[in-house]
């Protein structure tokens, strides 16, 4: 689904990702973890064709990420979720119509989403926010509704960068169960977070792989967590 | 297979939705509705003044180029005899179509504007005029002079050529200018058209960054900022050329058919239709300017 190769990031003041290899299987779900500044957020970029590999190979479904022209790019995150840590709305649209944006701009008609944006609404639990506009949620609410609209597209693969960065434990937990609710349906799942409270308490409920970035190397963290 | 006006169609699609992603910029649109309506405004006194001015070189050059004067200034008792002799030159001469001796009383209202009504021409020594309309062809003018100063010592050719020359020049120029002038006012309107569409471009940076996560093609994107523009150019210019084509309307009107040039400003004919091309021109170019910034910019971006 995601595949990296030997894969290197550099900034211009250096190497910051090198030799990383990573698969990501259908209906897999992974947590990447690391100290700030490590790369977590990079190495998720690499893997949505945000950002092209200094080396290396990414390929996205199968596809060279250096293959794909820009509107490849836009078609694939059609089929890949993408929360991000400060999850960016539009702020003068309501929130269900930053939930539905990605049906708007794949040209899919509001109408026949209709159903589905009230059912995705309350299972986040943003029903009665639904009127609001993105600047009146609280930072639990930002979460939920980034985590909807990144799913309303129905995706094959959800990354979630930080998604419990700006939230409470309950909160956090909450947004856990609705990843892991995800993931049985059959979405792979990657999450990247610094929050080793919160891999343990999910390891309980799903089988999920930890990652870790040190030293520019991604090392499959063992049960010891 | 899409062709560009099919393009230019999806472009400008109706789509209430993506017309509501971008958020409505007050100010700014204003000034582009205002610039694209001063710009259309002076475009049509632009428009007026090539076409005015290609009128009158037209005129100038062909009235003028047809026609000449002969002026005999001769003693009264030999006037008669040599304005004879001078016009049976003229009936022999090729390229002549008509030559007639002005009367008394023609000369005398020539000559009234500047000694007023009533003047005894027999007390003056006017000389006589003469009046030669060339065929098509034209005349030898050359030819005709020195057979004139052989014949009729008294006569001299004026074929207005010496003062219809820079008179026909300075007009094709002043038409040169006008046609000048709206081509840099379509630039001006493309680059102001331009400047605007990058400052939206750069304050809707964040935006631009979500439609690009959710999925959005930049063509959706772009366009959303291009049917914008060219609305806004399309309205604004509509308004500037309809309040230019009244002033144009209002210009006063000269009396006589040799009017000056001031009061011959303006559209005559079918030629009033000329500046309803104005406005959609003007959303072209808004629509050419927005699609190559957004192009440029949206490139710049992951």
């Amino acid at each position: 689904m995601i595949e990296l190769e030997n894969v290197a990031y550099s900034y211009s003041g250096g190497e910051l990702l090198s030799d990383i290899s990573l698969k990501l299987a259908p209906g897999s779900f992974h947590f990447l973890t690391g100290p700030s500044g490590s790369g977590k957020t990079t190495l998720m970029k690499l893997c949505y064709g945000a950002l092209l590999p200094t080396a290396g190979h990414v390929r996205l479904f199968d596809t060279d990420v250096r293959a794909l022209t820009r509107d490849d790019v836009a078609q694939l995150r059609r089929r890949v979720g993408v929360v991000h840590q400060d999850c960016q709305f539009l702020d003068h649209l309501s929130v269900s119509e930053n939930i539905a944006l990605p049906l708007h701009v794949s040209g899919r008609s509001s109408e026949a989403a209709g159903e589905d944006l009230g059912d995705l609404l309350h299972w986040v639990g943003l029903t009665e926010r639904a009127n609001a506009l993105p600047a009146e949620l609280s930072g639990g609410e930002r979460q939920r509704a980034a985590l909807a609209r990144a799913v309303i597209m129905s995706p094959d693969v959800i990354l979630a960068d930080e998604p419990t960065g700006n939230v409470d434990w309950e909160m956090s937990q909450r947004l856990l169960r609705l990843l892991i609710e995800l993931n049985r349906m059959g979405k792979t799942v990657l999450i990247a977070t610094h929050d080793l409270s919160l891999i343990r308490a999910t390891k309980a409920h799903v089988q999920a792989r930890v990652l870790r970035i040190a030293n520019r190397r991604i090392q499959l963290a063992g049960a010891d967590l | 297979m899409r062709g560009p006006l099919d393009k230019i169609r999806r472009a400008l699609k109706f789509d209430a939705q993506a017309d509501r992603v971008v958020p409505p910029s007050g100010f700014t649109a204003q000034l582009t509705l205002f610039a694209a309506g001063a710009m259309a405004f002076l475009a049509v006194f632009a428009l007026a003044l090539s076409l005015a001015s290609g009128r009158l070189a037209e005129r100038w050059g062909e009235e003028l180029a047809r026609s000449a004067t002969i002026r005999i200034a001769a003693p009264s008792d030999q006037r008669q005899a040599q304005t004879d002799a001078a016009l049976r030159i003229l009936e022999t001469t090729r390229g002549i179509a008509q030559a007639r001796a002005l009367s008394d009383e023609e000369q005398a209202a020539l000559l009234a504007p500047w000694f007023g009504e009533g003047l005894e021409l027999a007390a003056l020594p006017v000389p006589r005029l003469i009046e030669v309309i060339e065929t098509s062809e034209g005349m030898d003018a050359a030819g005709l002079r020195l057979r004139l100063a052989a014949e009729v010592p008294g006569a001299v050719l004026d074929d207005h050529s010496r003062w219809r020359a820079p008179l026909v020049k300075a007009a094709s120029r002043l038409r040169l200018l006008g046609w000048a002038a709206i081509f840099l006012i379509a630039a001006v309107t493309a680059a102001m058209v331009t400047l605007a569409a990058n400052a939206a471009l750069a304050a809707n940076a964040q935006l631009i960054a979500v439609l690009r996560l959710v999925g959005a093609k930049d063509d959706y994107i772009a366009h959303a900022f291009i049917r914008r523009f060219t609305l806004r150019a399309l309205f604004g210019a509509a308004a500037g050329m309809a309040l230019g084509m009244i002033a144009v309307v209002f210009l006063p009107r000269g009396g006589d058919e040799a009017a000056s040039f001031l009061t011959g400003l303006g559209f005559q004919g079918s030629h009033w239709l000329l500046p309803l091309l104005i406005p959609p021109l003007a959303a072209a170019v808004a629509f050419g300017a927005t699609r190559m910034a957004a192009k440029r910019t949206l490139e710049g971006l992951s």
